[in-house]
This record gives C-alpha cells, structure tokens and sequence, in this order.
C-alpha cells in the first residue's frame, strides 16, 4: 500500500513538474505570438542581451569541446573500421553523428552548465530578494520581462549553436582523418560534404529547438520555485542543471525514435 | 486636458485645460516642442489657470520646454498656477526655476 | 489611454482609499489572518504594527496584490480587489507604490533605470521626459546624483530611498511600505521616517506602513492598528493606542516580554532525549 501511495505521489509531482514547465512555455509563447498585438511588446533588447550570453560567450567553449569529441568520435570508429581497412568511412561516420546526435546534445549539456544554471540563479536570487514581488506590484509580468526574451534568445542561439557544434566536430575529425587516414583536408570535407545529407542537419537543428525550450523552461522554472533564503538558490541552479540534462536526454530519446521511423 | 495655442503680439500662448497627467503630457509636450523649435516662438506662455491637477510627467514636461527655450535664446513662462500646482513646483525646487507670474497680462508684460 | 472618471468624493478627506472587511487569508490548511477589518482614510498614515509572526506582513502582501484572500473584501478605489482579475489588479497596481523590506531594487539596474522601470512599463512617455521624472523623483528622496549607480554601490538607508523613488515614479495616490526602519541605525531611519512625513504632508498620499518600530510609529501615524496572531487586537488614533488598557496593547507598547512559559515535560527527561511520546 505505502508503495502504490508513493508511486502515486511521485506520478502527480512529476506531471504537476511537467505541467508547470508547459505552463511557463505556453505563457512565454504567447507573449512573444500574441502580446505584441496586445500592446505588450517583446523586448528585443533584452532578447539581444541574452542571445549574446547564451550564444557567442558560449563559443569557445563550446567549440573546444566539440572539436575535441569530433577527434573522439574518429577514434573510436577508427578503431572498429581499421579491422575492415575501411578507415575512409570516418568522414561520414563522424559526420552522421555529429549532426544527427552529438552537436545537439553537447551544445546542450554546454548550454545547460552555462545558461540553463544561470537562469535559475539569476531568477531565484531574485525571488529571494523580492525582485519578482516588485516587478508583480509595479505591474510587470514576471514572465513577460524575464522568461519570453531568454525562450526568444534560446530559440534562435541553440540552432546556431549547434550548427557551429557540427563545424568543429567535422574539424575534429578531419584533424585524424589528416594525420592518420590518408585524406586531406579537402578531400576530407568534400566526403563529409556528399556523405551528409540534409536531413541529418535539419533533424539535429529541430532537436536543437527542443533542448532550447526544454533548457529555459526548467532554468526559469526552478528560478521561480525558489523557497525562501540565499541557500535555495544554490538548490535550484544544482536541479536546474539535473533536471535539465535529464529532460534533454528524454526529448532526444522521443525525437530521435520519432525520426528514426519517419525516415523509415 | 484640452490645449490650445493663440498669438499675442510676439508671443503664444498655450491654453491648457483640465489634469495633466501621465497619459496626456506627451501631447503637451508635443506642442511646446514645436512652437520653440518648429515655430521658433520667441515668448512661449503657458497658461495653467484651468489646470487643477498636475504630474511628475507634466512637470517634467514644462522642463523641458524651459531648457529648450533656453538653448534657442526664446523665453518660457508660466502664469495661472493652481495651490496644488504651485505646492508641486515648490516641492521640486522648480519654482523659482521657471518664469512665474500671477496673471497674463503680468506675462506679456514682463521684460 | 485611461479615461478618468470624475468622482464626486475624491476630494472628501473622510472617504477611505482603502476598506478592509472581514479579510481571511490561508496558506494551505493554515490561515494566517483570521479575519479582519479596517479603514485606510484617504491622505492620512495607518501603521500596521504587529511582532514578527502576526501576519502583518502576510496582510501587507494581501493588500497589494501578492497574496489572494481565501474570504472577505479588500475596497481599493471603489473595487473588491478579491474580487477581480490579474489584468484589473495591475491598473490598481499602477496607482499603487511598495517600498521593499530590502528595498529589491534590480541588481542587473542602475538606480536610474530602476525608478524609470515604471514609466517605460507603462507609459509612452518619451525619454527625455521619464529621464526628468527620474531625477526629479531621485531628488525627492534625497538621492540626487546617484542615477547611474549601481543598487550594489548603495548603503542600506540608500537603497530603501532608492526604492521609494521607484515607488513614487508613476505618482501613486497610495504608497506602502514593509518595514521601513527595519536594519538601519537610528539616524538612519530618522531620515526614512522624515521622508515619509514629508510625503505625506507634501503630495497628501495615502500611506500604510507595516513595521515593529515603535519610536517610528508613533512620529510617522495618523491612525494605528495592533495584530497579533492574525487578529486585530487594537485600533485608533495614536493617541488612543497611547492610552489604550488592553493588556496585549500595553504588553506590546511597553515592549514586556512574552512569560518563559514552563515546559509540560520534565526537564531531565527534555535534555536525555527520553521525552515521552506525546503524539499520540
């Protein structure tokens, strides 16, 4: 009986987390579609503001990081491919996941470390000094204000984001493909180039979107959960980032099975 | 609030008529601005007589009718105070800032 | 653009801005305020006054807004604000200015930024004019020359100044304040209470003040009203609260502490940890 009971408990604070989540995207969505005609208008100052943390800031990490898994990823298909002297096939190798899987998901774990903790921070400090009261009694939307601009910097960051994610990783790949698999540099892209095809792109950028809304929705959301007292801020900003990299690899477990049998 | 302008001799005058407020001082500051900048106004008078109630934005409007008209060498004055306003102007320090007289007449008049 | 309709009373100085009936107010299955009843009369100070616990700043937050009634009516300019939508409240809220507790000016601000807040919200003033408002309302409180600070850069007294200026910057008709003197040294909050008499008398507001300061209430109100535990115990004028023979009024007013109330289990017992279960 106490395990029904605790399964159930845990089932309804899952959806009630989930709802929440839904609940600050519909309310960001329509501030940026509807509140314009409404007279509310989207603040493209701030947007600009955040897309420029959340974006370029995040450049050189990020490119680093991706470089570094694109040589990884040759590696370890080096590694199976030599047996079958095939090792001209990790330019395409690398290619297809990269752009299909790993740009995405590592934008989005970099993306969720800088970010997605921030906006927690940001809006639970704020909570707990009362900033969120004050925007509420000067009549400001605490959604409108501060949640529509990062979904908006987000939205339009992650993609590019992630496009520049695949760059580096291919870059990453070629750096091996150069030294140790007999291609040049330019052999190396153009194979990258014919092997890739566009959907491989386009499937990774529309995952990239997802991370994005599901990134910002949980960071704010977490930010606004804050309880009272400094210490709860740290809380939020270590769920946010749990949270986060969880939701990010559920959405692409639902994307990537949703893919895999439409390209079917 | 209403707002006229009419002429008198070289100067305008600015009737202006009910609350100032922060919904309507654009439009008051609308026409000070053009009469010094666009008309080139050498004496801009506004008349407040039939104003009972003005805001910080009203306020903050006249200023800048004053600093305009000092930058382009024109005078600003402003007769008809209410008690309210005038208590308004006082508490912002402003009231000596500006040009104040008692009536229209005094206004033109004035040197 | 707002119409405004003329009232016939507006100018009545015994008409009360504020009227508060029988308000409930819970969180979950406990209800912090039990019902009370009170009138703010338009142009005077109310002190809320009231230990920490009372609900004096659950009423507070119930009265602007941040909290929604579970029972009874709160009267703002003629409209039961527990009554109405989000969307109805925040043209209430436009006529209404809160002074925080920690002042919860915007770190990401300067303090400029922060008092024109209100008025590029709201309003299609142009800059150069909010920019004046702004300075002017700097001036008011004493703050003149510290616009382009930063919230961090600013003393305690500072910043609660700062947050008055954000508060009057769209010339409310009615101000709060949470605790005005609450961490300041006493010349200090001096200063503050100074400001708000200055207030008050100046632009004739409406003012409610929420605090456990007494020296403060006592110089800065019109009419007092004593919580306690989510009930009102005592209201009036100060002088009448001066005067008062109630016993929690005068417990409250000559500060006596609360009697060490005798614990129910044996001492010993308490400090071995072998208290008996009393949970049942």
């Amino acid at each position: 009986m106490e395990l029904l009971d605790t399964i159930g408990r845990n089932t309804i604070g899952t959806l009630a987390y989930i709802g929440g989540l839904a609940r600050l995207t519909g309310r960001s969505a329509y501030y940026t579609v509807v509140g314009p005609f409404r007279g509310k208008p989207v603040r493209f100052g701030r947007a600009v503001h955040q897309a420029m943390a959340v974006g370029v800031e995040a450049l050189p990490i990020l490119s680093l990081i991706t470089f570094f898994i694109g040589v990884i990823l040759a590696l370890q298909a080096a590694y199976e491919l030599r047996k079958f002297g095939a090792l001209h096939l990790i330019a395409s190798g690398v290619a297809v996941s990269m752009t299909r899987e790993l740009g995405p998901l590592m934008t989005a774990i970099v993306v969720i470390g800088r970010s997605g903790s921030a906006f927690a921070a940001e809006i639970g400090t704020m909570k707990v000094t009362e900033e969120i009261d004050a925007l509420t009694t000067m009549a400001v939307d605490p959604t409108q204000f501060l949640v529509t601009p990062k979904f908006l910097a987000m939205m339009v960051m992650m993609p590019c984001l992630t496009t520049w994610a695949d760059a580096m990783g291919v870059f990453g790949g070629a750096l091996f493909g150069i030294t140790s698999a007999d291609f040049t540099f330019a052999t190396y892209i153009s194979t990258t180039i014919s092997a890739l095809l566009l959907r491989d792109i386009v499937t990774g950028l529309i995952k990239s979107v997802m991370f994005g809304i599901v990134i910002t929705a949980v960071g704010c959301h977490e930010g606004f959960s804050t309880g009272a007292g400094a210490e709860q801020v740290g809380r939020s900003t270590t769920s946010a980032v749990v949270m986060s990299i969880f939701l990010v690899v559920v959405v692409d477990l639902l994307f990537t099975a949703l893919f895999y049998f439409l390209e079917r | 609030m209403q707002i006229a302008t009419r002429q008198s001799g070289v100067a305008t005058i600015v009737d202006v008529k009910g609350d100032i407020d922060l919904y309507n001082s654009p439009e008051m500051r609308k026409v000070i601005l053009e009469e010094l900048r666009d008309k080139r106004t050498a004496r801009l008078v506004i008349n407040l007589t039939q104003v009972r109630y003005i805001d910080s934005s009203g306020v903050a409007s006249l200023v800048e009718g004053l600093k305009t008209s000092k930058t382009l060498g024109s005078r600003f004055m402003l007769f008809g105070l209410s008690p309210a306003a005038r208590e308004v102007l006082e508490l912002s320090r402003l009231i000596r800032v500006f040009e104040v007289f008692d009536s229209e007449d005094l206004a033109l008049k004035a040197q | 653009m707002e119409t405004k309709i003329p009232d016939a009373n507006a100018e009545d100085s015994n008409e009360a801005v504020i009227s508060v009936r029988d308000l409930r107010v819970r969180y979950g299955e406990r209800e912090i305020l039990h019902g009370v009843t009170f009138e703010v009369p338009r142009g005077q100070t109310l002190v809320i006054l009231g230990g920490s616990g009372s609900g004096k700043s659950t009423l507070l937050r119930t009265l602007v807004g941040l909290e929604r009634p579970s029972a009874g009516e709160i009267w703002i300019k003629g409209q039961n604000i527990s009554r109405i939508t989000e969307g109805e409240l925040d043209v209430i809220r436009k006529k209404m200015g809160l002074s925080f507790q920690g002042g919860a000016l915007f770190g990401s601000m300067t303090v400029g930024e922060n008092v024109a807040l209100p008025l590029r919200e709201h309003t299609k003033l142009e800059d150069s004019t909010i920019q004046i408002v702004m300075r002017l309302k700097l001036e008011q409180v004493g703050l003149a020359g510290f616009e382009n600070y930063n919230p961090s850069q600013l003393s305690g007294g500072m910043k609660k100044r700062a947050a008055v200026a954000r508060a009057l910057s769209m010339d409310p008709e009615i101000l709060f304040f949470d605790e005005p003197s609450a961490g300041l040294d006493p010349i200090i909050a001096a200063g503050i209470d100074n400001l708000i008499l200055k207030l008050q008398k100046a632009f004739r507001m409406s003012i409610v003040v929420v605090t456990h300061e007494l020296a403060s209430a006592f110089l800065i109100a019109d009419r007092m009203l004593l919580i306690d535990k989510g009930n009102i115990v005592a209201q009036g004028t100060k002088e009448e609260m001066q005067n008062s023979k109630l016993p929690r009024v005068r417990q409250f007013l000559d500060r006596i502490a609360e009697p060490e109330v005798e614990g129910e289990m044996d001492y010993l017992q308490m400090l071995t940890g072998e208290a008996p279960d009393r949970s049942l």
